[in-house]
């Protein structure tokens, strides 16, 4: 009976289970992926962190800026989040609060203490750069899931013993840099390992390496190291964070035009 | 000896033949290597001060290196719908040219005003399909008023419009590959507004469009050039000969010849460019006398009655050494090009002495073989031609008239050497192209409406870190910005002054009084960064400020003027901003700036490398001649040439640039072959047949006149092909040799006879000596 029952039972289920493999189609399996990503960040409600940027040139000449940044986990719509720069001096006091939207153009607000003013920076800029530096803003801002389409393409080994989902997407914003982007994300805890950037006419534009993954409350990954070549310049950028706290308690009272200010 | 090799080479002349192919077979297969450089930094060395300086600024900012597209609407006008609709359209298919970094367009032209008590900075217009009659004119003003688009991308007279695409070369990748494929698309670009908007003009140009000028003239030149040169060629020798087979053999000597040096170029890594392009012809025109020589002898001894084999074997046995002599001395005149500071001119006097050398093997050992397996009929005959009885006409008159040939002759020669000094330096590098080539009309187009090509840029620097936002730095931006702007070379000034007073103007409700620059450092640096958060894709603020905002480029847009007036710019540039403005005080840099050197560089290091060739060239004479004093009389037939030549070029010309000032050095080796020739029949003359001083001049005229005629026209007429080039370098170059090589014959006519007269005495008593 049981022999009966392999016989003819394990079959069938592999057969199903091919199937099953091969209905799903790798627009939906990059798209499950995806959501799983998005599923594993939920629930950190806020986050801050200091960050150093570093900028350097063709010619190998490095600048830096450091500011402090703040974000608070978004419910139904994108993250918002508050950027305090304090170096160079003479923009210290600075501050940037972004609402991020999915396929709207994020609202942006920047407090200039020279000024004493907040003005709203009112332009479609998300595929602008931030501070000069080799990332967008785009690349900077949360990931919701509905910001692209997806196709996955592979797994393959991505260093340090880790696999990783290769998954291809491409920009539904309108306004996006992009034409398409391919990241490799671990398949275990979902980390994004690397991303490519393939510009407006489909040139490998710019390559972001995220390193130093490290967990916060048991649940959450963040990278201390993110760095940014890109291709056709020769330019790069690198981010390194550190002070990362999660679930910090901060409410919407912290990332309104008159936080900007403080 | 030489009879020796010449009876076993026409014993074995197939198993020669069958050498001769092998070897030019080896050779020419490196032609494979051979690859087109098609970036005008061809013409500098990696290490050029100037160079090192333009490319570490371009390295701090942003490359310069770009496609303009020039937009001319047919009725005139920029600011309607349909053609802003078009430019909206053009501007988004731009950033699709490969290798594209950044396009600048009105479309995309970054606006900012004050929008309540905020600031929009948004493209200057969108869909312009639906702007209304008010919101046009608003652009238009706008657009006419804002400094950094008049005379950019929008002419004065809102007629003219561009599209501005900025290329950027890999840190893998190299100009020259990248070239083709630019253009390629940019023509794509064009045929497809041309298709679309059949309204428009388009005019392409820009640093790309001129690399890939570079190629398109030499295909040009190789196209029509080379076939003329042969065409010529095969006339003067089929003229002289009168043998089917003698021009047969010439062509194929001057062919393998072409295709051994290219070849061997190829292996030895050089790059093909437009004055390389040159050497084909060079090496043809050359390799023609080589044969000229051995044949004329040859097919006079068959005419003597002699079998054509032992004909050739005399022909050889006179001809060989002086065949020689002349090719070595002209490889010596083409490899002192070496000393040449732009590296395309050392490449064309590699493969030309190559090519020389090669022809100098191939005449001795091809063409014998060749000829004589030919078949040929030569009449029997005694009758002397008219050429030689001209040429003895010439001698009476020479010998006759020789005091006021003297007297004239010198008096001739330091007039016009008096003359040289008045030839300007000039080397206008858009000029480099004739109209028959797109580029230039083009250009010269945009020019005309609405910018210059013309630039120089300057790395303002305030050697701090965030330097560019300090009130007293931005002070003297201003200052040396608005002081350019005075300035009657100059169209346009880019400077990021502009930039902090129109934000400040906006951060003030548009207020007009406020068009001036932040008073604080804080306030300016607050500014650039709202302003830098604030740009769309591909148009960072670092093709002005760099990455430390310690300096800022400064872009100075200019009238294509003369080398002089762009060196007298940059002096009055310079001691401006010594008194001015010394915190920001830069050099300028620029493919400008780097032309305008070249001349004067390579004109002292080439003068290093004459001598240097003279010297040498007069040992080979002095050995070759037996006598040092006559081979010290022959510097004067060697040099005057040259200086006749130049003073000759300051009353039709007038400018001298890169290309002539190889000139000397190279016809050097070239004008010494005459005087070889005449000198060795004059001395043969003296000593072997005791004749008198006169006696000898006149049989030289018998015996060497009619080939310096024919040798001479011969290369006149190669280097007349030359200076139909559609490259102004080439063409230049060509013009020049040929009225030297003209020159030369008038010196071996009526001056060195003459001289060798007047000095019999001097002359004869070295004689004695050794």
């Amino acid at each position: 009976m049981n022999k009966i029952m392999i016989n003819v039972a394990l079959p069938l289920v592999i057969s199903v289970l091919t199937l099953n493999a091969m209905a799903e189609t790798p627009e939906a399996k990059g798209l499950r992926i995806a959501k799983e990503t998005d599923a594993r960040d939920v629930g950190f409600g806020d986050s801050t962190a200091d960050m150093m940027m570093t900028l350097k040139n063709r010619a190998g000449q490095t600048s830096t800026r450091k500011l402090h940044s703040k974000v608070l986990e978004g419910k139904g719509d994108g993250d918002k989040s508050l950027s305090l720069f304090n170096t160079p001096a003479d923009v210290k006091g600075t501050s940037m609060l972004t609402f991020s939207h999915g396929l709207k153009a994020d609202d942006q607000w920047l407090y200039l203490p020279a000024l004493k003013r907040v003005k709203r920076i009112n332009s479609r800029n998300k595929s602008g750069p931030f501070m000069g530096s080799e990332f967008a803003f785009e690349d900077l801002g949360s990931q919701e899931v509905e910001k692209y389409k997806y196709k996955y393409l592979r797994e393959e080994a991505c260093g340090k013993g880790w696999k990783c989902h290769v998954v291809e997407r491409i920009p539904a914003y309108k306004y996006s840099g992009y034409s398409k982007q391919i990241g490799w994300t671990d398949t275990k805890e979902h980390r994004a390992v690397k991303i490519e950037f393939y510009d407006r006419k489909g040139s490998k534009m710019k390559t972001l390496v995220s390193s130093g993954y490290k967990q916060y409350l048991g649940k959450y990954w963040r990278p201390s190291v993110m760095s940014m070549q890109n291709h056709l310049t020769g330019k790069s950028t690198v981010l390194q964070w550190t002070n990362y706290k999660l679930g910090t308690g901060l409410s919407k009272r912290d990332f309104n035009k008159n936080a900007l200010k403080r | 000896m030489i009879k020796q090799y010449a009876k076993i080479l026409l014993q074995w002349k197939w198993l020669a033949l069958i050498l001769v192919i092998l070897a030019v077979g080896l050779a020419g297969s490196g032609a494979k290597n051979l690859t087109f450089n098609n970036d005008y930094k061809v013409f500098f060395n990696d290490d050029d001060e100037r160079v090192l300086a333009f490319e570490n600024l371009q390295d701090t900012y942003t490359k310069n290196d770009n496609i303009l597209l020039g937009i001319a609407p047919k009725n005139g006008k920029v600011f309607t719908r349909e053609t802003l609709a078009a430019l909206e359209d053009i501007t988004e298919r731009a950033w699709k040219t490969p290798y594209s970094i950044r396009v600048d367009s009105l479309a995309n032209y970054q606006h900012t005003e004050s929008v309540g008590d905020d600031m929009s900075v948004a493209n200057l217009y969108e869909e312009a399909k639906n702007l209304t009659d008010e919101e046009l004119v608003k652009i238009e003003k706008i657009a006419s008023n804002e400094p950094l688009l008049v005379y950019r991308l929008i002419s004065e007279k809102a007629h003219m419009t561009a599209v501005n695409v900025t290329i950027e070369v890999p840190p893998d990748g190299e100009m020259g590959k990248i070239v083709p494929q630019v253009v390629a698309h940019a023509r794509e670009l064009k045929a497809y507004i041309n298709e679309t908007y059949p309204e428009l003009d388009v005019y392409l140009t820009g640093i790309v469009m001129m690399n890939n000028a570079f190629a398109e003239a030499s295909k040009y030149d190789m196209s029509h050039l080379i076939p003329l040169t042969f065409l010529m060629i095969l006339i003067i020798v089929f003229l002289l000969l009168r043998s089917f087979s003698g021009v047969l053999a010439t062509i194929l000597v001057s062919l393998f010849s072409i295709i051994t040096a290219m070849g061997l170029a190829g292996w030895s890594g050089i790059q093909l460019s437009p004055p390389v392009m040159s050497a084909p012809v060079i090496i043809l025109t050359l390799a023609v006398a080589d044969c000229v020589h051995i044949l004329s002898t040859w097919m006079h001894q068959m005419r003597l009655g002699i079998e054509k084999k032992a004909a050739m074997v005399e022909s050889l046995r006179i001809n060989l050494a002086p065949v020689f002599l002349t090719s070595l001395t002209t490889a010596i005149g083409f490899l002192s090009l070496n000393f040449s500071d732009a590296p395309p001119f050392r490449d064309l006097g590699n493969i030309s002495a190559m090519g020389v050398m090669a022809a100098f093997v191939f005449s001795v050992t091809l063409l014998p073989a060749l000829a004589t397996l030919l078949p040929s009929k030569v009449k029997k005959t005694d009758k002397k031609s008219i050429l030689s009885g001209l040429m003895a006409s010439l001698a009476e008159w020479v010998i006759v008239k020789q005091k006021v040939l003297l007297i004239g002759m010198t008096a001739l020669t330091i007039v016009m050497i008096a003359l040289i000094p008045t030839n300007e330096l000039n080397d206008i590098y858009v000029e480099y192209f004739d109209e028959r080539i797109k580029f230039r009309t083009d250009t010269d187009f945009v020019v005309k409406n609405m910018t210059g090509i013309y630039f120089v840029d300057y790395s303002l620097d305030s050697e701090k870190a965030g330097g560019v936002s300090e009130p007293a730095v931005l002070a003297q931006i201003d200052q040396f910005s608005e002081w350019l702007r005075e300035q009657p070379e100059v169209i346009h000034v880019n400077t990021i002054a502009d930039t902090f007073k129109r934000l400040n103007r906006n951060m003030h409700g548009d207020d007009q009084s406020w068009y001036r620059l932040p008073d604080s450092r804080e306030l300016a640096a607050q500014y650039l960064l709202l302003y830098e958060m604030s740009l769309p894709y591909g148009l960072d603020l670092n093709n002005q400020i760099d990455i430390d905002k310690k300096s800022t480029r400064l872009s100075v847009t200019m009238k294509t003027i003369s080398t002089k007036k762009v060196l007298a710019f940059e002096k009055r540039v310079d001691a401006w901003m010594e008194t001015n403005t010394p915190l920001i005080k830069s050099v300028g840099a620029s493919p400008t700036i780097m032309f305008a050197h070249i001349g004067m560089k390579n004109i002292k290091s080439m003068l290093t490398g004459t001598t240097i060739a003279l010297v040498l060239i007069s040992i080979i004479l002095i050995v070759a001649l037996g006598s040092v004093r006559y081979g010290l009389l022959s510097l004067v037939p060697n040099l005057v040439p040259a200086g006749l030549a130049f003073g000759f070029w300051a009353i039709i010309d007038g400018e001298i640039g890169l290309a002539l000032s190889i000139v000397t050095a190279m016809t050097l080796g070239i004008v010494v072959d005459d005087t070889i020739h005449f000198l060795s029949k004059y001395i043969r003359a003296r000593r072997e047949q005791n004749l008198n001083a006169e006696d000898a001049v006149r049989y030289a005229f018998s015996t060497v006149g009619v080939a310096l005629w024919v040798t001479s026209l011969a290369l006149i007429g190669g280097f007349l092909v030359l200076s139909t080039s559609s490259f102004q370098l080439n063409a230049g170059m060509g013009l020049l040799t040929s009225i030297v090589i003209a020159f030369a014959l008038l010196a071996d006519f009526l001056l060195l006879p003459p001289l060798l007269i007047k000095l019999d005495g001097w002359l004869s008593g070295g004689e004695k000596d050794t």
